[in-house]
């Protein structure tokens, strides 16, 4: 672990052949795993030279999926603020409501070509586990969905919606019940059927080739969203800002952007209740260097190496990990990473349903209130482009509890 | 030639006399580290060649659900690394069967891998097993446990193609970890012929002792490795039974000669015929 990532430039040229952006990613699993993944990176690999395999992705994208979604001038958001335009990546226009999908469908395509016919995934909230239920419902594959007991009683909709789709949701009952305990138990399902199953992982996190490979299938949204701001402004954004839990609408927003130097990233992280541990799910704002789900990452953990508790509002969020192309660029000084709270989120998407008749994630609300935050602080001929991952349409429940109204 | 490690000259001892290895696994600080502390000295009294000794950690992905559930119960209680290492130093390591860490790497690397391994084994471990380090990844690890005096101890899956498995071999001390099931640690009804067949063409490829782990039930299946393999690992089946202690003075007896008395049909299963 000798190299210093922090002298680099971060460049989009990564991660090296052994998964390596920088000094973070490679592979920490068991053995059984090894061989498994070094097929699946060759199948990757022969997949991305494949101009058929591509071209039945754009196809599924477009009809499908509905891509190319808008880039959206937010008029009423910007005159709130006062400052920069504000533009907004519409992911909640997406099937399924969210970016998940993107990975989902380029993934469930590779599964295709390796013929494969089962597929497992976790979820935390449900949006990838969606995501993932209707990839497979769509190409008839087996799909099983591993989620935490919490998340279950939790999401009761998505859950629903996922078995409507003819997926087997399996309930996790071990450790704290939620995300991280779910990939465990996807991880270990896999070693035991790795020859016939392919894992979908939901986020850039995970061992290689998965944080390399979720970012390429989400990084139609920052190739869309550079290229329409072109269109709309002729120039591209000053500033481009998204959220991360995992790190996967924000790894996909950023890295068409990387290598425009004079393009600022922010990424924003659930603050939760506040900066002490427990309390919050940043990872890069107060986690250390250190490793888990078979990557080398910032983790929030104890002095033992110890994965600690999280909290965030947002499920989606509520991880303790981070994929490790956002600590390559935390500590090359590329992202720069700050921290929303539970209450500015709440605020935040409030406030974008009144404007703009558009209710979003409580996700995309942390990035949506920094947004706010970096607008005040940008002139009126500055331009700000937010990836709205995702509708909030999965939170209302939640939102209407935290506001004190019953809808039941 | 240098010395030989006392895991190296353990299965050395075992070979020159014709017996398989017995290495029971048990997890430290369930239901805490006294009970682990009696259950290492009956497994010492009882006669096991090794015992390997599990760290508890939040998230085990290589692990089967009745050891990670034992993890869950010890970090409950609030184990720390440290109180491990305490608990050993306590005991007259030189008078036991050779001790093996079991860690994720996530543990050594919090702690620097440099002082995780030095406080193991001035504590008395003789042996690392990181089960989610592979091999790719092991190179400057191996070289700290070597400088130490202790093994690094390097698994091989039925996963694992001979192209590897012979890259695997070149870094192999101690003994080599053959996990026989593909999947996580559990106990199984028997073991795959492509097993047998898989530790038969190891042997052609090292002299560094193979001992399998991973869904080893009881005695009656050691016969089968007698002639593949020189060493057995028990995994969940004595951690199931450690669940029985730090319940009532009685209790805890009855769990300890449950598993004294299990050790020693495993030892004399694994002695020359």
């Amino acid at each position: 672990m000798s190299i210093d990532t922090a002298s680099q430039k971060a460049t989009s040229q990564v991660p090296d052949v052994s998964g390596r952006f920088g000094e973070f990613g490679r592979r920490f699993v068991p053995e059984t795993l090894m061989h498994a993944l070094e097929e699946l990176t060759r199948e990757y690999e022969r997949a991305q030279q494949d101009p058929e395999f591509l071209a039945e992705l754009d196809k599924l994208l477009s009809t499908f999926v509905g891509r190319p979604n808008p880039l959206y001038f937010a008029e009423r958001l910007t005159e709130h603020c006062g400052g920069a335009r504000i533009y907004l990546k519409r992911e909640d226009l997406n099937h399924t409501g969210a970016h998940k999908i993107n990975n989902t469908m380029g993934q469930v395509l590779l599964t295709r070509r390796m013929g494969k016919k089962r597929v497992i995934a976790e979820t935390g909230a449900g949006q990838h586990g969606v995501a993932t239920a209707v990839a497979c419902a769509r190409f008839g594959l087996n799909c099983v969905v591993y989620m935490g007991e919490e998340d279950i009683r939790r999401q009761k909709l998505n859950v629903f919606n996922m078995r409507m789709m003819g997926a087997e949701v399996r309930g996790v009952s071990s450790g704290s019940k939620t995300l991280r305990d779910a990939i465990n138990e996807a991880m270990r399902d896999w070693m035991s059927t790795v020859e016939h199953t392919h894992y979908i992982i939901g986020s850039v996190v995970g061992p290689h080739p998965f944080p390399m490979m979720v970012r390429d299938f989400q990084a139609i949204i920052g190739r869309e969203a550079r290229r329409q701001c072109l269109e709309a402004e002729t120039r591209l954004p000053d500033e481009v800002i998204a959220c991360v839990g995992g790190g996967s609408n924000s790894a996909g927003m950023f890295y068409p952007f990387v290598d425009d130097e004079t393009v600022a990233l922010t990424g924003v992280e659930a603050g939760g209740r506040g900066p002490a541990p427990g309390d919050h799910a940043s990872t890069l704002t107060y986690g250390h260097k250190g490793v888990l789900h078979g990557s080398y990452s910032y983790v929030l953990q104890d002095e033992d190496g110890q994965t600690q508790d999280v909290h965030s509002i947002s499920a989606g969020l509520d991880y303790p990990g981070v994929g490790p192309e956002h600590s390559y660029w935390k500590d090359t000084g590329r992202v720069n990473y700050v921290s929303v709270t539970d209450d500015e989120a709440l605020a935040a998407l409030q406030t974008m349903a009144k404007l703009e008749g558009i209710l979003p994630a409580i996700e995309s609300s942390h990035a949506i209130a920094h947004a706010f935050k970096a607008a005040k602080q940008r002139s009126k001929d500055e331009i700000i482009v937010v990836c709205l991952s995702g509708r909030g349409d999965k939170d209302v429940y939640e939102v209407a509890r935290l506001l004190g109204q019953d809808l039941d | 030639m240098t010395e030989q490690t006392r895991i190296a000259s353990t299965f050395s001892v075992l070979k020159e006399a014709g017996h398989l290895a017995f290495m029971p696994f048990i997890t430290a600080g369930d239901p805490d580290m006294a009970a682990t502390l009696s259950v290492i000295r009956e497994l010492g009294d009882r006669g096991v060649d090794l015992i390997e000794v599990g760290f508890p950690y939040s998230d085990p992905i290589a692990d089967g659900p009745v050891i990670q559930a034992s993890y869950t119960r010890a970090l409950d209680k609030g184990l720390h690394v440290n109180d491990i290492f305490d608990g050993v130093r306590s005991l007259p390591t030189e008078e036991l069967p050779p001790l093996v860490a079991m860690a994720s790497y996530a543990l050594l690397f919090r702690r620097g891998v440099e002082e995780f391994v030095k406080q193991a084994v001035e504590s008395g471990f003789a042996g690392f097993i990181i089960p989610d380090l592979p091999a790719d990844e092991a190179g400057d690890v191996g070289k700290v446990v070597q400088s130490h005096g202790a093994d690094l101890i390097q698994l091989i899956s039925p996963m694992t193609p001979k192209d590897r498995a012979t890259e695997i071999l070149k870094a192999a001390s101690g003994f080599v970890y053959c996990i026989s099931v593909a999947g996580t640690t559990g106990v199984r009804d028997d073991l795959p012929p492509e097993l047998t067949e898989q530790l038969n063409w190891l042997r052609t490829q090292t002299d560094v002792p193979l001992a399998v782990g991973f869904g080893i039930k009881g005695p009656e299946q050691v016969d089968i490795l007698r002639d593949a393999a020189d060493g057995v690992i028990v995994g969940s089946a004595i951690v199931r039974m450690m669940a029985g202690l730090g319940t009532s003075p009685e209790g805890d007896a009855t769990a300890l000669a449950e598993i004294g008395t299990f050790a020693e049909s495993m030892v004399q299963a694994t002695r020359k015929k």
